[in-house]
């Protein structure tokens, strides 16, 4: 197939060994965890390690095809995912509250999941053929390609993802060259119209909904309860943990959703400052090799792609052990490759797809 | 697959730097590692403050991990009427609840609870519902007020089930219910429309909102503050003893403008009738009485009235549950007369002097319908004062045709005809007060001039609700001092008792070019009672000025005669009579409505003078007075006082 292929059969296969090792031990703990968060359901264990299996058949299956091929797609799929969103606005299901869901018939899904990897495919194909570090006005031109899909999530509500689409869009930005003059500025724009608008745009009960985001233990028996019990968890834990299947705090059902968005306590409690500090350290080298590998990518497209990639599975780990150890507000993003569920499973393991396929198409 | 080949061959554009890009991109990769680096450091960091320097805190938390947030709901305002008779209170009360995560078989625990406790299938079915969106830590209620032999069977094994609590609450009274409902409303559970609509944090621990009345629209006042206590529970997780507590902030007591004893006049006026009566002071805008029959008692509705009772009140044709004095529209027939004749005078298309002659019927220019008189033989000619005794349809048919709609429109919008009068009660209709744009918007059609014909006596698309009725005389009465309606006298805070006044709502004044035309219809409507349409009410002890009105519900044809005999009742014309009193210094407005009651001289009038007499003479029948003090003194010996 390449004629540059070093014949080593991972490489046949297109796929990162480094990577590979640090995703399968990340997702190895998040099995024995689950177990313990989840009540000891051995069917739980099995239904996400179904998942994850899924996960590394599609991660594989991207992994062969190679990065133009991905090029040459991403603004038919960013168009088709706006589309969808726009589906979802006018005909999508409610449910909690928000509206989220496109039901097909046959299958129901969040197309909003979608952008969360064509808005950086559409960033970096965008800027694959323009100088950098980019001009104002293609820089507008990037901005704008983020802003669209995000103001369609925020109205669904769903912040999580917003966030998630938002901040590709200004890692990809940032990687492409946004100079550090614009964002000083930005960043003075942005101090200067929070308070502004904090006193004149919104009403005392926006405020004070905002101020419960921000501070969730000034309401303890509803957003806070959540991160008072959380932080007793983790705290409780100390620096060898309580042992595994030995938490009190979510085997006593003190932890909600303790095996889905909050599993980072219910780890922390049972493995400790260590358990949490080894789990650091293996998010950190995962987020350091796919750095790695933007760097090495051959052009423009790749680098810029694998970059944002990377930094998206960053923001889940990062936004989501923030918020369950108190430290960020409550945003309902889920602990990547840890956390019971599948629909961010699937994205996440199909970005790394792109990056194998990024590192292994490479001409050496 | 080869087709994408060619474009991911296409060539680099010349100004790009391939080499310096990829050295600009490492730059920017190595700052974002650093920021990746710094940011995972931070939450390394955060567990060595949780784990390592607040080990130990959290430790004992996790260990006792039996202290639970318990919510502390505050307790609601009470609601008097002006002279301190208490209308809505709360009664001590206790419930059966149960607290998911401490149950360990709920279906066993809620079959056992059946065999000692009467529970219908509605209330479990409402208790599952409850349960579903209700955190498993909280407590959710199965059955409200339970009885004294009830509690002694349950107490017994209570220990047998764990999470299954007796708790105390209070339940919302009105201890006068049917008197004062369509005032005062009722509170009820939160239903899933108002979940979403309020703040869960003000409501954590309360189960019940304000529905409608003045239960709703004071909700907030009425409310309170929500607080919370953490407490410790042993194993089980029953409550060992309190950690902390932010005390709840309890509601604020409301003192209305309303006479209760009034409000049971008027009602009891009624009887035998379905209709309303407002009664306000002219002077300030205070309702005294806002009486709307039937009426139905609200205490049932607390915690959820059963199927059956409410389908009959729904469906009943009396339609109990309509508030008649604040959403009935009626077409206000001839009681708008002297407004008509005001704003003839206003804009100068009559004098007070200037006759019309009255022959049985009028008819518009080039037509040959003729538009009747309730006179069939005539008034022969009239002047604007003997038009308003006698209330003669022909004098206001000219007068409507020569002034115009438009005009009539602005002028009489200025009496908060057609729009709500901003009664501090929610779902106030506004009625309708109609224009030719209104004609096109609604029903695609032009105006017409025999729609200005019915218009001049209140009929045709024209309508009123009894309170906007008795606003508009009110302002008459005034000479155009206008004050919104408002039932809220006064606040109490119940920990001090110190009562903050409401002041009156003053809005802008109506004002006429001379204020002497105010005076040229008062005379007017003063002669409706002495020696005109009303006679039959003339008091002597003080001087009424009022207006009768009979609007029709039902169109005769050209040849017919209305016969009350012939006609079902539901055809039946309705009554309306809108008066103030006394005549010299107006301390009363009051319009009542009769539903299919007749002529208003006839039956309106005579009711509406009952409750100025009531209000005046400070005379009240022996009854009303001895339930107003049964009720208060059923309040004492509960002791909400």
């Amino acid at each position: 197939m390449d004629r540059n292929d070093p014949g080593r059969f991972h490489f046949r296969i297109h796929l990162d060994l480094v990577l590979l090792l640090g995703l399968l031990m990340v997702s190895g703990m998040g099995l024995i965890v689950l177990y313990s968060a989840g009540q000891q359901n051995l069917d739980l264990v099995l239904a996400q390690g179904v998942r994850l299996g899924l996960g590394f058949v599609i991660l594989l299956a991207l992994a062969q095809a190679p990065p133009h091929f991905f090029r040459f797609w991403s603004p038919w799929i960013y168009l088709g995912g706006i589309l969808l969103l726009l589906a979802v606005l006018v005909a999508g299901d409610v449910s909690k509250g928000a509206q989220r869901w496109l039901d097909l018939g046959v299958i129901r899904f969040q197309p909003s999941e979608i952008m969360k990897l064509a808005a950086p495919m559409m960033i970096a194909w965008f800027f694959a053929n323009k100088p950098l570090p980019p001009k104002l006005l293609h820089l507008l031109g990037g901005a704008l390609i983020t802003a669209i899909p995000f103001a369609l999530i925020v109205v669904q509500p769903d912040l999580g993802t917003a966030l998630v689409v938002g901040s590709a869009g200004a890692f990809a930005l940032f990687l492409a060259g946004l100079s550090w003059t614009i964002l000083l500025a930005l960043a003075g724009v942005l101090g200067a119209v929070i308070p502004l608008f904090w006193t004149f745009g919104m009403r005392d009960y926006q405020r004070q909904r905002v101020l419960t985001f921000l501070d969730p233990e000034s309401d303890p028996l509803g957003a806070g309860y959540h991160i008072i019990q959380s932080k007793i968890a983790i705290g409780s834990g100390g620096v060898y943990g309580k042992g595994w299947l030995n938490g009190t705090q979510s085997h006593l059902d003190f932890l909600p959703e303790g095996s889905t968005d909050f599993i980072f306590a219910a780890f922390a409690e049972e493995f400790g400052l260590i358990g949490g500090c080894l789990l650091l350290v293996l998010y950190f080298f995962i987020i350091a090799r796919g750095l790695y590998i933007a760097v090495r990518a051959p052009d423009t497209y790749s680098r810029l792609l694998a970059g944002t990639l990377t930094l998206i599975f960053f923001i889940y780990a990062f936004v989501n052990a923030g918020m369950v150890s108190g430290l960020l507000p409550v945003v309902g993003l889920p602990l990547p490759l840890f956390s019971y569920g599948g629909t961010s499973m699937v994205t996440i393991m199909a970005g790394f797809g792109m990056l194998m396929s990024i590192h292994s198409h490479r001409r050496p | 697959m080869k087709t994408w080949r060619p474009l991911a061959r296409e060539p680099l554009t010349r100004e790009k730097d391939d080499t310096a890009e990829s050295e600009l991109f490492f730059r920017r990769a190595l700052v974002l590692l650093c920021a990746v680096l710094l940011g995972l450091l931070a939450v390394g960091g955060r567990l060595v403050y949780l784990q390592v320097l607040n080990h130990e805190r959290f430790t004992t938390l996790s260990d006792g991990n039996r202290v639970r947030m318990q919510p502390l709901p505050p307790t609601r305002g009470f609601i008097f009427d002006r002279n301190g008779v208490v209308l809505a209170d709360n009664l001590a009360s206790y419930h059966l609840e149960i607290t998911r995560e401490q149950v360990p078989d709920l279906d066993a625990t809620l079959t056992e609870l059946r065999q000692r406790i009467e529970l219908t299938d509605l209330d479990i079915e409402r208790f599952r519902r409850l349960l579903q969106r209700s955190p498993p830590y909280a407590g959710v209620p199965l059955r409200f007020r339970l009885t004294d032999e009830e509690i002694a069977r349950l107490a017994i094994d209570l220990h047998r089930f764990p999470g299954v609590d007796i708790k105390a609450d209070l339940t919302r009274r009105y201890p006068l219910g049917p008197r004062t409902v369509h005032v005062v409303g009722y509170v009820g559970r939160i239903d899933e429309n108002e979940m979403r609509r309020i703040d869960p944090g003000q409501y954590r621990g309360s189960t019940h909102i304000g529905k409608l009345g003045i239960e709703r629209s004071y909700e907030e006042a009425l409310r309170g503050r929500a607080g919370w206590q953490q407490v410790e529970t042993n194993a089980e997780g029953r409550p060992l003893r309190v950690l902390s507590r932010t005390p709840p902030t309890p509601g604020q007591h409301l003192h209305l403008t309303l006479d209760v004893r009034l409000q049971m006049a008027a009602e009891q006026a009624l009887e035998g009738h379905n209709g309303a009566i407002v009664a306000l002071d002219p002077r300030n805008g205070e309702i005294l009485a806002l009486a709307s029959r039937p009426t139905y008692d609200p205490n049932p509705f607390v915690n959820g009235i059963d199927f059956a009772s409410y389908r009959a009140l729904n469906t009943s044709k009396d339609r109990p549950l309509f508030n008649r004095a604040l959403r009935g529209v009626y077409p206000p027939g001839s009681t708008i007369k002297p407004l008509m004749a005001l704003a003839g005078l206003e804009h100068g298309t009559v004098n007070r002097h200037s006759g019309v002659h009255c022959p049985g019927f009028y008819r518009l220019p080039g037509s040959s319908h003729r538009f009747r008189c309730w006179r069939r033989s005539g008034h022969g000619s009239v002047s604007m004062d003997r038009a308003i005794a006698q209330s003669c349809d022909v004098y206001f048919y000219s007068l409507a045709v020569n002034l115009g709609i438009e005009k009539f429109h602005a002028f009489l919008s200025q009496f908060d005809l057609g729009r709500p009068t901003g009664i501090d009660l929610p779902a106030e209709s506004s009625a309708l007060l109609p224009s030719p744009e209104w004609k096109r918007r609604v029903h695609n059609q032009p105006w017409f001039a025999g729609d200005t014909v019915s218009f001049g006596i209140g009929q045709g698309y024209f309508l009123t609700t009894p309170l906007q009725l008795a606003h508009s005389t009110g302002i008459i009465a005034q000479k155009g001092a206008h004050f919104q309606p408002r039932l809220l006298y006064a606040t109490e805070d119940p920990g001090t008792r110190v009562k903050t006044p409401e002041a009156p709502r003053a809005q802008p004044r109506v004002t006429v070019r001379n204020p002497q035309f105010w005076d040229t219809i008062k005379s007017g409507m003063v002669q409706v009672v002495e020696g005109g349409t009303a006679s039959r009410i003339r008091s002597p002890q003080y001087r009424i000025a009022g207006k009768t009105g009979t609007s029709q519900v039902f169109t005769l044809g050209q040849s017919q005669r209305y016969s009350a005999r012939s006609l079902p009742k539901h055809l039946h014309d309705h009554a309306l009579f809108v008066a103030f009193a006394p005549f010299e210094e107006p301390r009363i407005a009051v319009a009542a409505i009769v539903e299919h009651g007749g002529g208003g001289g006839a039956t309106a009038a005579p009711i509406a003078r009952k409750v100025m007499d009531a209000y005046l003479l400070d005379r009240y029948d022996e009854a009303i007075l001895a339930e107003m003090q049964a009720a208060m003194r059923d309040t004492r010996a509960h002791g909400s006082e």
